[in-house]
Protein backbone atom coordinates (compact mmCIF):
# COMPACT_ATOMS: atom_id res chain seq x y z
CA UNK A 1 0.00 0.00 0.00
CA UNK A 2 0.47 3.46 -0.59
CA UNK A 3 2.05 5.81 2.43
CA UNK A 4 1.16 9.46 2.18
CA UNK A 5 3.68 12.15 3.44
CA UNK A 6 3.09 16.07 3.79
CA UNK A 7 5.16 18.02 3.35
CA UNK A 8 5.34 22.31 3.44
CA UNK A 9 8.03 23.11 1.20
CA UNK A 10 9.76 21.31 -2.22
CA UNK A 11 13.30 21.09 -0.01
CA UNK A 12 11.82 18.64 2.64
CA UNK A 13 9.64 17.06 -0.58
CA UNK A 14 12.93 16.47 -1.94
CA UNK A 15 14.45 14.70 0.53
CA UNK A 16 11.49 12.54 1.77
CA UNK A 17 12.53 10.70 -1.59
CA UNK A 18 9.38 9.30 -2.69
CA UNK A 19 7.22 10.02 -5.97
CA UNK A 20 6.23 13.72 -5.69
CA UNK A 21 2.37 14.27 -6.17
CA UNK A 22 1.42 16.83 -8.45
CA UNK A 23 -1.91 17.37 -9.98
CA UNK A 24 -2.20 13.56 -9.25
CA UNK A 25 -3.39 13.50 -12.78
CA UNK A 26 -0.46 10.55 -13.89
CA UNK A 27 0.11 9.73 -9.76
CA UNK A 28 -3.15 8.88 -8.29
CA UNK A 29 -4.05 7.09 -11.35
CA UNK A 30 -0.95 4.47 -10.89
CA UNK A 31 -1.74 4.56 -6.92
CA UNK A 32 -5.69 3.37 -8.04
CA UNK A 33 -4.43 0.96 -10.22
CA UNK A 34 -1.30 -0.92 -8.72
CA UNK A 35 -0.73 0.91 -5.72
CA UNK A 36 2.24 -1.73 -4.56
CA UNK A 37 3.91 0.59 -6.99
CA UNK A 38 4.19 3.82 -5.27
CA UNK A 39 5.32 3.09 -1.83
CA UNK A 40 5.55 6.34 -0.72
CA UNK A 41 3.41 9.93 -2.18
CA UNK A 42 4.68 12.65 -1.18
CA UNK A 43 2.46 15.67 -1.12
CA UNK A 44 3.60 19.19 -0.93
CA UNK A 45 1.91 22.48 0.66
CA UNK A 46 4.18 24.87 -0.83
CA UNK A 47 2.44 28.31 -2.19
CA UNK A 48 5.85 29.08 -4.30
CA UNK A 49 5.10 26.40 -6.71
CA UNK A 50 2.49 27.98 -8.01
CA UNK A 51 3.78 30.82 -9.17
CA UNK A 52 3.45 32.22 -12.38
CA UNK A 53 5.46 35.39 -13.64
CA UNK A 54 7.62 36.59 -16.53
CA UNK A 55 10.00 38.98 -16.64
CA UNK A 56 11.07 40.74 -19.72
CA UNK A 57 12.75 37.78 -21.66
CA UNK A 58 11.37 34.19 -19.78
CA UNK A 59 8.22 33.04 -18.12
CA UNK A 60 8.72 31.29 -14.97
CA UNK A 61 6.36 28.70 -14.54
CA UNK A 62 6.33 27.24 -10.68
CA UNK A 63 5.94 23.44 -10.96
CA UNK A 64 2.46 23.39 -9.27
CA UNK A 65 1.38 25.83 -12.03
CA UNK A 66 -1.92 23.73 -13.78
CA UNK A 67 -3.15 24.33 -16.88
CA UNK A 68 -6.19 26.27 -16.01
CA UNK A 69 -3.63 28.83 -14.89
CA UNK A 70 -1.36 28.65 -17.76
CA UNK A 71 -5.11 29.79 -19.83
CA UNK A 72 -5.85 32.40 -17.46
CA UNK A 73 -2.51 34.00 -17.73
CA UNK A 74 -2.75 36.72 -20.85
CA UNK A 75 0.80 36.96 -20.61
CA UNK A 76 1.09 33.12 -21.84
CA UNK A 77 -0.98 33.44 -25.19
CA UNK A 78 1.83 31.30 -26.99
CA UNK A 79 0.77 28.82 -24.36
CA UNK A 80 -2.92 28.48 -24.30
CA UNK A 81 -3.26 26.26 -27.29
CA UNK A 82 -0.84 24.10 -25.73
CA UNK A 83 -2.91 23.91 -22.19
CA UNK A 84 -6.30 23.73 -23.41
CA UNK A 85 -5.44 20.89 -25.67
CA UNK A 86 -4.55 18.80 -22.74
CA UNK A 87 -7.69 17.13 -20.95
CA UNK A 88 -10.95 18.50 -20.31
CA UNK A 89 -11.70 21.41 -17.82
CA UNK A 90 -11.69 19.61 -14.99
CA UNK A 91 -8.44 17.61 -15.57
CA UNK A 92 -6.56 20.95 -16.74
CA UNK A 93 -7.76 22.24 -13.16
CA UNK A 94 -5.59 19.69 -11.68
CA UNK A 95 -2.71 18.39 -14.06
CA UNK A 96 0.44 20.78 -13.45
CA UNK A 97 3.32 21.86 -15.74
CA UNK A 98 5.98 20.07 -13.71
CA UNK A 99 4.20 17.28 -13.78
CA UNK A 100 3.51 16.93 -17.35
CA UNK A 101 7.45 16.58 -17.92
CA UNK A 102 7.33 13.40 -16.66
CA UNK A 103 4.30 12.19 -18.46
CA UNK A 104 5.06 8.79 -19.61
CA UNK A 105 4.08 7.99 -23.89
CA UNK A 106 1.41 9.19 -25.01
CA UNK A 107 1.11 12.17 -22.52
CA UNK A 108 3.27 15.11 -21.78
CA UNK A 109 2.29 17.07 -24.52
CA UNK A 110 2.93 20.34 -22.76
CA UNK A 111 6.52 19.25 -22.01
CA UNK A 112 6.52 18.87 -26.23
CA UNK A 113 6.19 23.04 -26.27
CA UNK A 114 9.06 23.60 -23.48
CA UNK A 115 10.99 21.34 -25.54
CA UNK A 116 11.02 23.07 -28.67
CA UNK A 117 10.89 26.74 -26.93
CA UNK A 118 14.51 25.30 -24.90
CA UNK A 119 13.07 25.25 -21.46
CA UNK A 120 15.62 25.39 -18.29
CA UNK A 121 14.00 23.51 -16.00
CA UNK A 122 14.81 24.61 -12.19
CA UNK A 123 15.57 21.54 -9.31
CA UNK A 124 14.71 22.79 -5.72
CA UNK A 125 18.71 23.40 -5.18
CA UNK A 126 18.48 25.96 -7.70
CA UNK A 127 20.34 24.35 -10.37
CA UNK A 128 19.20 24.81 -14.11
CA UNK A 129 19.29 22.16 -16.89
CA UNK A 130 18.09 22.52 -19.96
CA UNK A 131 15.30 20.49 -20.97
CA UNK A 132 16.92 17.85 -24.05
CA UNK A 133 19.65 16.65 -21.42
CA UNK A 134 16.55 16.74 -18.50
CA UNK A 135 14.33 14.71 -20.78
CA UNK A 136 17.17 12.00 -21.64
CA UNK A 137 17.48 11.29 -17.75
CA UNK A 138 14.11 12.15 -16.56
CA UNK A 139 13.51 8.19 -15.62
CA UNK A 140 15.43 8.07 -12.99
CA UNK A 141 16.07 11.86 -12.50
CA UNK A 142 16.47 11.93 -8.21
CA UNK A 143 15.13 15.25 -6.63
CA UNK A 144 12.20 18.18 -6.92
CA UNK A 145 11.58 20.12 -9.47
CA UNK A 146 10.79 23.43 -8.75
CA UNK A 147 10.10 25.78 -11.99
CA UNK A 148 10.97 25.92 -15.59
CA UNK A 149 12.13 29.20 -17.25
CA UNK A 150 10.72 29.66 -20.62
CA UNK A 151 11.68 31.80 -23.14
CA UNK A 152 8.88 34.11 -23.97
CA UNK A 153 7.62 34.03 -27.53
CA UNK A 154 4.77 35.56 -28.74
CA UNK A 155 1.97 33.15 -30.29
CA UNK A 156 3.02 34.16 -33.99
CA UNK A 157 6.57 32.01 -33.12
CA UNK A 158 5.14 28.75 -31.75
CA UNK A 159 3.20 26.35 -33.77
CA UNK A 160 1.42 23.40 -32.25
CA UNK A 161 -0.44 20.54 -33.21
CA UNK A 162 -2.20 17.69 -31.64
CA UNK A 163 -3.49 14.68 -33.24
CA UNK A 164 -5.51 12.81 -32.22
CA UNK A 165 -8.58 10.15 -32.54
CA UNK A 166 -11.35 11.76 -30.88
CA UNK A 167 -12.72 15.24 -31.45
CA UNK A 168 -12.70 17.40 -29.05
CA UNK A 169 -10.42 15.94 -27.01
CA UNK A 170 -8.41 12.24 -26.85
CA UNK A 171 -5.14 11.05 -26.17
CA UNK A 172 -2.40 12.27 -28.48
CA UNK A 173 -1.13 9.96 -31.78
CA UNK A 174 1.22 12.72 -31.85
CA UNK A 175 2.28 16.26 -31.05
CA UNK A 176 4.40 18.59 -32.76
CA UNK A 177 5.36 22.13 -31.89
CA UNK A 178 7.77 24.10 -33.62
CA UNK A 179 9.66 27.36 -32.93
CA UNK A 180 10.05 29.15 -35.82
CA UNK A 181 12.26 32.21 -36.99
CA UNK A 182 11.31 34.00 -40.62
CA UNK A 183 12.53 36.78 -42.51
CA UNK A 184 10.98 37.63 -45.71
CA UNK A 185 9.03 33.96 -46.46
CA UNK A 186 12.77 32.13 -45.51
CA UNK A 187 13.07 29.85 -42.30
CA UNK A 188 16.15 31.70 -40.36
CA UNK A 189 15.93 28.81 -37.36
CA UNK A 190 13.15 26.49 -36.03
CA UNK A 191 13.32 24.38 -33.03
CA UNK A 192 10.88 21.17 -33.85
CA UNK A 193 9.82 18.72 -31.38
CA UNK A 194 7.42 15.81 -31.41
CA UNK A 195 5.73 14.38 -28.60
CA UNK A 196 4.18 10.53 -28.63
CA UNK A 197 7.18 9.88 -31.09
CA UNK A 198 9.37 7.96 -28.65
CA UNK A 199 9.87 7.37 -24.91
CA UNK A 200 10.00 11.06 -24.32
CA UNK A 201 9.27 14.62 -26.36
CA UNK A 202 11.91 13.90 -28.52
CA UNK A 203 13.85 17.17 -31.37
CA UNK A 204 13.83 16.47 -34.85
CA UNK A 205 17.32 17.51 -35.70
CA UNK A 206 17.37 16.36 -39.30
CA UNK A 207 14.19 18.77 -40.10
CA UNK A 208 15.71 21.31 -37.95
CA UNK A 209 18.51 21.32 -39.65
CA UNK A 210 16.77 20.98 -43.50
CA UNK A 211 14.27 23.73 -42.87
CA UNK A 212 17.17 26.51 -41.96
CA UNK A 213 17.07 28.75 -45.19
CA UNK A 214 14.04 27.12 -46.70
CA UNK A 215 11.31 28.87 -47.74
CA UNK A 216 7.95 28.29 -45.74
CA UNK A 217 5.70 26.87 -48.23
CA UNK A 218 4.82 23.63 -49.18
CA UNK A 219 7.44 22.47 -51.58
CA UNK A 220 10.38 24.42 -49.43
CA UNK A 221 9.13 22.59 -46.06
CA UNK A 222 9.13 18.74 -48.06
CA UNK A 223 12.43 17.64 -47.33
CA UNK A 224 12.27 18.65 -43.87
CA UNK A 225 9.32 16.81 -43.49
CA UNK A 226 10.59 13.81 -44.56
CA UNK A 227 13.61 13.65 -42.95
CA UNK A 228 11.83 14.11 -39.48
CA UNK A 229 11.09 10.30 -39.03
CA UNK A 230 14.97 10.08 -38.30
CA UNK A 231 15.08 11.53 -35.66
CA UNK A 232 12.05 9.38 -34.14
CA UNK A 233 11.53 6.50 -32.30
CA UNK A 234 7.66 5.72 -32.34
CA UNK A 235 6.02 2.61 -30.81
CA UNK A 236 2.84 0.77 -31.29
CA UNK A 237 0.46 1.31 -28.86
CA UNK A 238 -3.70 1.18 -28.17
CA UNK A 239 -3.85 4.54 -30.41
CA UNK A 240 -1.53 4.11 -33.32
CA UNK A 241 1.24 1.54 -34.97
CA UNK A 242 4.88 2.79 -34.91
CA UNK A 243 4.44 1.93 -38.73
CA UNK A 244 1.37 4.36 -39.10
CA UNK A 245 3.12 7.16 -36.85
CA UNK A 246 5.94 6.94 -38.94
CA UNK A 247 4.17 7.38 -41.91
CA UNK A 248 2.00 9.81 -41.32
CA UNK A 249 4.63 12.43 -39.18
CA UNK A 250 6.13 14.30 -41.73
CA UNK A 251 2.06 15.14 -43.02
CA UNK A 252 1.51 16.39 -39.54
CA UNK A 253 4.61 18.05 -39.43
CA UNK A 254 3.70 20.67 -42.68
CA UNK A 255 0.46 21.19 -41.40
CA UNK A 256 1.63 22.24 -38.26
CA UNK A 257 4.61 24.32 -40.04
CA UNK A 258 2.03 25.84 -42.46
CA UNK A 259 -0.40 26.28 -40.48
CA UNK A 260 -2.95 23.83 -42.89
CA UNK A 261 -6.31 23.00 -41.32
CA UNK B 1 -4.16 0.07 8.98
CA UNK B 2 -4.16 3.28 10.35
CA UNK B 3 -6.68 5.43 9.30
CA UNK B 4 -6.35 9.62 8.78
CA UNK B 5 -9.21 11.90 9.82
CA UNK B 6 -9.86 14.53 7.28
CA UNK B 7 -13.48 17.11 7.57
CA UNK B 8 -14.43 19.15 4.95
CA UNK B 9 -17.60 20.75 3.77
CA UNK B 10 -19.96 18.32 1.66
CA UNK B 11 -22.83 20.54 -0.04
CA UNK B 12 -23.18 22.61 2.58
CA UNK B 13 -22.60 20.14 5.78
CA UNK B 14 -19.66 19.50 7.98
CA UNK B 15 -18.40 16.21 7.04
CA UNK B 16 -15.94 14.21 8.72
CA UNK B 17 -14.48 10.76 7.54
CA UNK B 18 -11.92 8.43 7.87
CA UNK B 19 -9.57 7.88 5.12
CA UNK B 20 -7.05 4.90 4.18
CA UNK B 21 -3.01 6.13 2.92
CA UNK B 22 -3.49 7.58 -0.32
CA UNK B 23 -7.41 7.13 -0.74
CA UNK B 24 -8.97 9.08 -3.54
CA UNK B 25 -11.59 11.60 -2.63
CA UNK B 26 -14.25 9.84 -4.86
CA UNK B 27 -13.71 6.28 -2.57
CA UNK B 28 -13.45 8.68 0.48
CA UNK B 29 -17.06 10.12 -0.32
CA UNK B 30 -18.63 6.76 -1.82
CA UNK B 31 -17.74 4.43 0.97
CA UNK B 32 -16.60 7.61 3.90
CA UNK B 33 -19.86 10.31 3.58
CA UNK B 34 -21.97 8.33 1.93
CA UNK B 35 -22.31 10.04 -1.26
CA UNK B 36 -22.89 8.05 -3.71
CA UNK B 37 -23.60 10.79 -6.59
CA UNK B 38 -20.22 10.74 -7.62
CA UNK B 39 -19.95 7.57 -10.39
CA UNK B 40 -16.50 5.62 -10.52
CA UNK B 41 -16.30 5.18 -14.20
CA UNK B 42 -12.42 4.78 -15.36
CA UNK B 43 -10.48 5.65 -12.46
CA UNK B 44 -7.81 6.76 -14.53
CA UNK B 45 -9.33 10.23 -15.24
CA UNK B 46 -10.53 9.76 -18.79
CA UNK B 47 -14.36 9.41 -17.93
CA UNK B 48 -15.64 12.16 -16.16
CA UNK B 49 -18.12 10.20 -14.13
CA UNK B 50 -16.44 11.18 -10.87
CA UNK B 51 -16.42 15.03 -11.51
CA UNK B 52 -17.68 17.11 -8.36
CA UNK B 53 -16.54 20.49 -7.66
CA UNK B 54 -13.27 21.76 -5.09
CA UNK B 55 -14.35 25.11 -4.07
CA UNK B 56 -16.58 25.64 -7.15
CA UNK B 57 -13.61 24.18 -9.32
CA UNK B 58 -14.69 20.73 -11.43
CA UNK B 59 -11.69 18.18 -10.29
CA UNK B 60 -11.97 14.46 -11.41
CA UNK B 61 -12.22 12.71 -7.76
CA UNK B 62 -10.83 10.20 -8.30
CA UNK B 63 -7.52 11.39 -8.98
CA UNK B 64 -7.57 13.45 -6.22
CA UNK B 65 -6.49 12.66 -2.71
CA UNK B 66 -8.59 12.73 -0.29
CA UNK B 67 -6.26 14.10 2.06
CA UNK B 68 -5.41 16.46 0.06
CA UNK B 69 -9.33 18.68 0.69
CA UNK B 70 -9.19 19.20 4.17
CA UNK B 71 -11.50 21.96 4.65
CA UNK B 72 -12.92 22.80 1.27
CA UNK B 73 -16.09 23.16 0.24
CA UNK B 74 -16.85 19.58 -2.14
CA UNK B 75 -20.02 20.07 -4.41
CA UNK B 76 -21.61 16.61 -5.57
CA UNK B 77 -24.90 16.14 -7.57
CA UNK B 78 -26.23 14.71 -4.44
CA UNK B 79 -26.34 18.88 -3.21
CA UNK B 80 -27.96 19.88 -6.48
CA UNK B 81 -31.46 19.79 -5.54
CA UNK B 82 -33.23 22.14 -3.08
CA UNK B 83 -37.03 21.13 -2.91
CA UNK B 84 -37.42 21.43 -6.57
CA UNK B 85 -34.31 19.73 -8.88
CA UNK B 86 -31.86 22.07 -9.87
CA UNK B 87 -32.79 23.72 -13.12
CA UNK B 88 -30.30 21.29 -15.04
CA UNK B 89 -31.05 18.24 -13.51
CA UNK B 90 -34.65 19.16 -15.01
CA UNK B 91 -33.88 19.80 -18.40
CA UNK B 92 -31.92 16.90 -18.39
CA UNK B 93 -34.32 14.57 -17.37
CA UNK B 94 -37.27 16.75 -19.99
CA UNK B 95 -34.85 17.15 -22.83
CA UNK B 96 -33.71 13.23 -22.43
CA UNK B 97 -30.14 14.16 -21.85
CA UNK B 98 -29.59 10.29 -19.41
CA UNK B 99 -30.40 7.01 -21.00
CA UNK B 100 -28.13 4.91 -18.99
CA UNK B 101 -27.76 7.47 -16.79
CA UNK B 102 -23.85 6.94 -15.51
CA UNK B 103 -21.98 10.09 -17.27
CA UNK B 104 -25.48 12.42 -15.83
CA UNK B 105 -23.58 12.80 -12.06
CA UNK B 106 -20.40 14.21 -13.76
CA UNK B 107 -22.15 15.96 -16.47
CA UNK B 108 -24.25 17.93 -14.44
CA UNK B 109 -21.10 19.09 -12.18
CA UNK B 110 -19.58 20.46 -15.21
CA UNK B 111 -22.37 21.96 -16.44
CA UNK B 112 -22.95 23.47 -13.12
CA UNK B 113 -19.19 24.81 -13.00
CA UNK B 114 -19.69 26.36 -16.27
CA UNK B 115 -22.94 27.75 -15.72
CA UNK B 116 -22.17 29.29 -12.60
CA UNK B 117 -19.28 31.11 -13.80
CA UNK B 118 -21.06 31.84 -17.58
CA UNK B 119 -24.49 32.23 -17.11
CA UNK B 120 -24.75 32.91 -21.09
CA UNK B 121 -22.69 30.15 -22.67
CA UNK B 122 -22.19 29.73 -26.30
CA UNK B 123 -22.91 25.96 -27.98
CA UNK B 124 -19.02 26.12 -27.91
CA UNK B 125 -18.77 26.98 -24.52
CA UNK B 126 -21.03 24.06 -23.60
CA UNK B 127 -18.72 21.49 -25.65
CA UNK B 128 -15.84 22.80 -24.15
CA UNK B 129 -16.79 22.29 -20.54
CA UNK B 130 -18.51 19.11 -20.98
CA UNK B 131 -15.28 18.02 -23.41
CA UNK B 132 -13.92 16.10 -20.39
CA UNK B 133 -16.88 13.81 -19.46
CA UNK B 134 -17.93 10.70 -21.80
CA UNK B 135 -21.20 10.11 -22.72
CA UNK B 136 -21.86 6.15 -24.75
CA UNK B 137 -25.07 6.98 -25.47
CA UNK B 138 -26.95 10.27 -25.88
CA UNK B 139 -24.42 11.43 -28.97
CA UNK B 140 -24.09 14.44 -26.42
CA UNK B 141 -26.50 16.86 -28.42
CA UNK B 142 -29.37 16.13 -25.70
CA UNK B 143 -26.98 17.16 -23.15
CA UNK B 144 -25.56 19.99 -25.18
CA UNK B 145 -29.35 21.23 -25.55
CA UNK B 146 -30.19 20.32 -21.65
CA UNK B 147 -27.48 22.24 -20.56
CA UNK B 148 -28.88 25.58 -23.22
CA UNK B 149 -32.06 25.24 -21.98
CA UNK B 150 -31.07 25.07 -17.96
CA UNK B 151 -28.57 28.34 -18.54
CA UNK B 152 -32.18 29.78 -19.83
CA UNK B 153 -34.58 29.48 -17.22
CA UNK B 154 -31.46 30.35 -14.64
CA UNK B 155 -31.55 33.51 -16.58
CA UNK B 156 -34.94 33.55 -16.49
CA UNK B 157 -35.18 33.38 -12.09
CA UNK B 158 -36.13 29.74 -12.47
CA UNK B 159 -33.19 28.62 -10.39
CA UNK B 160 -33.89 26.64 -7.26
Amino acid sequence: MTRVVTVSSLAEAAAAGGAILGGGTLLMRQVNDAPQEVPELVHVNDPALRILRSDGAHWHIGAGVTMTDIIASPDCAALHPVARSIGGPALRNMASVGGNLFAPHPYGDFAVALLALGAEVIWSDGRAQDIESFLRGRDTAQGAVQALRVPKVTPDRLAYRKVSRTKPKGVSVMSVAVLLETSAGTITSARVAFGAMGPTPMRAPSAEAALRGARLDVAGVAAACDACVRDLAPVDDALASAWYRAEVAPIHLRRCLLGEV
Amino acid sequence: MPKTPVTFNLNGAETGVFVDDAQNLLEALRRGAGDLSPKFGCGQGTCGACTVLIDGVPHLSCLTLAEAVSNRNIETTGGLAGAALHPLQKAFMEGFAAQCGFCTSGMLMAAKALLDRNPRPSREDVIEAISGNLCRCTGYEPIVDAILKAAGEMRGGYAA
